[in-house]
């Protein structure tokens, strides 16, 4: 894992102090509110519907034990005791005081961490895939480029006042699981005639415009990676709209322009900013790897697992769920659901978090992972430690055997916490979560991803959801549009919309009769919910959810 | 009036040679008062042989003025480059990273932001990852 150099160190210090002389200026009357605004936001700090709400930043996903206790206190010193891990890698704290919050920066920093640029319009946390490091599928390691990225995007003078904000992610798999396809920018490593690059997708993003990233360039050699990127931000700096922030992201700079256009830009730029960057920044890149290097594995028998799997059909029903397959055949990556049926999804007690850091220390080389998916990883368990670690998450409500299932849900905080919502988001989720516990179908239903937004802005990512579901505000009572078909993988695809919208005491009864549809039309249990929704289309669930309109037409 | 920030502090303008607007056919090197919308093929020919150049900020939140500035250094412009307008001390480290020589703000915003709290960004070459990842 990546360790502070003593430039990082002082570097947060500092800026944690210009940032407690910013809040003080703002009090004394020397920054107006439009003028601290800005400077709270590229900080972290939001001003929520009932209160601040400071957003840390957990760079490419990857936290340390230390950190995540550090986390914990936090939670305990400062806010309600509780924290909450969002789509983009980060947590949030909900019940921060504008004037504690310098001295929750100053905590972060003793662990290495700080909250800067995880708002604003400016270049926000790099997110990566949650199994860096770990997977079996993997190319290289994207961590130690995410690392090179934040240092490069961290302060970029140019780049604090943009037209609105970007989001970078990077994936070193094939399979995508950092939905580098929905992002400002997206990387995926790949490699060519032995060579290490980047392709290079552009103009993604969900919210009220949701768009699939364009291929702007399909091989970036390595070392050009930072003058490139430069290059996109810079051109997009001086033409993204600034009249409209809803037409500010670069996806709609990329539409009115065309990629033709914004290749023909960027590359001019590039070859005024390329010079620039003789090399340094490539050996730090290698300084990165190094420290990025995969933990010692320890070799020992996998009795134990192959004994607690034949017997307890708790423990196999959680470890056919919940594990995906490591490099190494005697180890596993695991997942720690936050989605426990009735919960909040994504958050996190104080307790919770110092039993995963003390999970973490024992049996995972001191390393954790936050997933967009809002859930826990530890990359690296020997297969012989499972059994006791599913024990100690049983102890602590963090054994929910529901990972890739209908109650795993993505759910924006919506109108429980935020100022933009304009419906609930949460509620939803734990309505679903609980009624399909009840019905004891989820296992039988496999592979399912319902996300859920509280209003147009899209932070759950509704439109890439298999199932996606949108609330709204329509003349004062919350109504819900269902999306299918959506996919945040490789094969990304945007989800279409079923019909007219469903009143919240309907929407669990939607979803409830579009599930049941899947499982009467689908060939057999190996056929999932994605697979047959593009075998079928969309008219078997539309039928099913529109039964009066389906009697109108045969009547006709 | 208007105050302007350097390094060192508050001054007095001492730029007595006043300002043109930029000319779309520019030909002349004359100092040049450019929006921040300037678009960057303007960035070119006799522009970048004016003795002085004015970038407007007009809104803190518009941040167009630092890539301006940065390509006008790229392309070989040596003279004096000053940012002008809602430019909050916050920033200074900004502009000057960017390659402005200097800040004018106008008395109010003097006032408000006094000189101490734009010294206080005065080392802005420390600190400073763009600095450390060139070369």
């Amino acid at each position: 894992m990546y360790r502070y150099s003593d430039f990082d160190a002082a570097f947060v210090a500092t800026r944690n102090r210009q940032f407690r002389a910013q809040v003080e200026r703002r009090i004394d009357g020397s920054l107006t509110e439009d003028e601290f605004k800005p400077l709270r936001l590229m900080n972290g700090l939001y001003l929520q519907l009932h209160a601040y709400m400071l957003r840390v930043a957990v760079p490419y996903g990857t936290l340390s034990s230390a950190q995540m206790r550090q986390l914990a206190y936090i939670a305990e010193r400062w806010d309600k005791g509780y924290g909450h891990f969002t789509t983009r890698q980060n947590i949030q704290y909900n019940w921060p005081t504008l004037g504690d919050v310098p001295d929750m920066l100053d905590a972060l920093a003793e662990v290495q961490m700080h909250a800067i640029q995880t708002s604003g319009n400016t270049i926000r946390n790099v997110t990566a895939d949650h199994f860096a490091g770990a997977a079996a599928d993997e190319i290289a390691d994207p961590r130690p480029v995410a690392e090179l990225i934040r240092q490069w995007s961290t302060d970029h003078p140019e780049f604090q006042f943009m037209p609105r904000k970007f989001k970078i992610a990077i994936t070193g798999s094939p399979n995508d699981r950092a939905v580098t396809r929905a992002h400002d920018i997206g990387l995926r490593m790949v490699e060519q005639d032995g060579a290490r690059g980047f392709e290079v997708l552009v103009g993604g993003g969900l919210g009220r415009t949701p768009m699939i990233g364009k291929v702007i360039t399909e091989f970036l050699p390595e070392a050009d990676l930072l003058p490139y990127l430069e290059a996109i931000v810079s051109v997009w700096n001086l033409i993204g709209r600034r009249d409209n922030k809803y037409k500010a992201r670069i996806k709609i700079t990329v539409h009115e322009h065309g990629i033709d256009e914004i290749r023909r830009l960027v590359d001019a730029r590039f070859a005024e900013l390329r010079p620039a960057f003789g090399g340094v920044d490539q050996q730090m890149l290698a300084e990165f790897r190094a420290q990025f290097a995969s933990p010692v594995l320890k070799s020992a028998p996998t009795d134990a697992y192959d004994t607690a799997y034949a017997k307890d059909p708790v423990f196999r029903s959680w470890a056919d769920t919940n594990l995906t397959a490591h490099r190494d055949p005697d180890h596993a990556i695991v997942q720690i659901s936050l989605k426990a049926h009735g919960a909040t999804p994504g958050d996190a007690s104080a307790d919770q978090m110092r039993a995963m850091a003390d999970l973490a220390e024992h049996y995972g080389h001191g390393e954790l992972r936050v997933s967009h998916e809002q859930n826990i990883v530890l990359p690296h368990v020997h297969k012989s430690d499972l059994p006791q670690i599913h024990a100690i998450l049983q102890q602590h409500t963090l054994a929910t055997a529901n990972i890739g299932l209908i109650s795993d849900i993505i759910a924006c905080p919506g109108m429980d916490y935020c100022a933009l919502a304009t419906a609930r988001s949460i509620p939803i989720a734990q309505e679903i979560a609980t009624r399909f516990d009840d019905l004891k179908l989820e296992h039988e239903i496999g592979d399912l991803k319902i996300k859920i937004s509280g209003c147009i802005n899209a932070c759950g990512h509704h439109h890439v959801g298999h199932i996606g579901i949108l609330g709204l505000d329509r003349a004062g009572v919350e109504n819900y549009q269902i999306t299918l078909g959506g996919d945040h993988t490789e094969t990304a695809a945007l989800g279409a919309r079923t019909g007219p919208g469903f009143p919240a005491e309907e929407i669990v009864g939607a979803v409830e009769t579009i599930v049941h549809t899947y499982l009467d039309i689908r060939e057999s249990r190996e056929e999932t919910f994605i697979d047959t929704f593009r075998r079928t289309g969309m008219a078997p669930f539309k039928a099913a959810l529109y039964p009066e309109k389906e009697a109108a037409r045969n009547a006709a | 009036m208007s105050v302007i920030v350097t390094d060192t502090g508050f001054a007095p303008d001492d730029w007595t040679g006043g300002f043109a607007a930029l000319d779309a056919e520019q030909t002349n090197a004359a100092a040049l008062d450019m929006p921040s919308d300037t678009p960057e093929s303007a960035l070119s020919g006799a522009v970048l042989a004016a003795p002085m150049l004015r970038i407007a900020f007009p809104s803190s939140a518009d941040g167009r003025g630092f890539t301006l500035a940065r390509l006008l250094r790229l392309r070989g412009y040596t003279g004096r480059l000053r940012a002008q307008g809602h430019v909050i001390a916050d920033q200074y480290a900004m502009a000057r990273r960017s390659g402005f020589d200097e800040v004018e703000i106008d008395d109010a915003l003097a006032a408000r932001q006094p000189e101490d709290q734009w010294l206080f960004r005065a080392n802005w070459q420390d600190h400073d990852y763009q600095n450390r990842l060139r070369g």
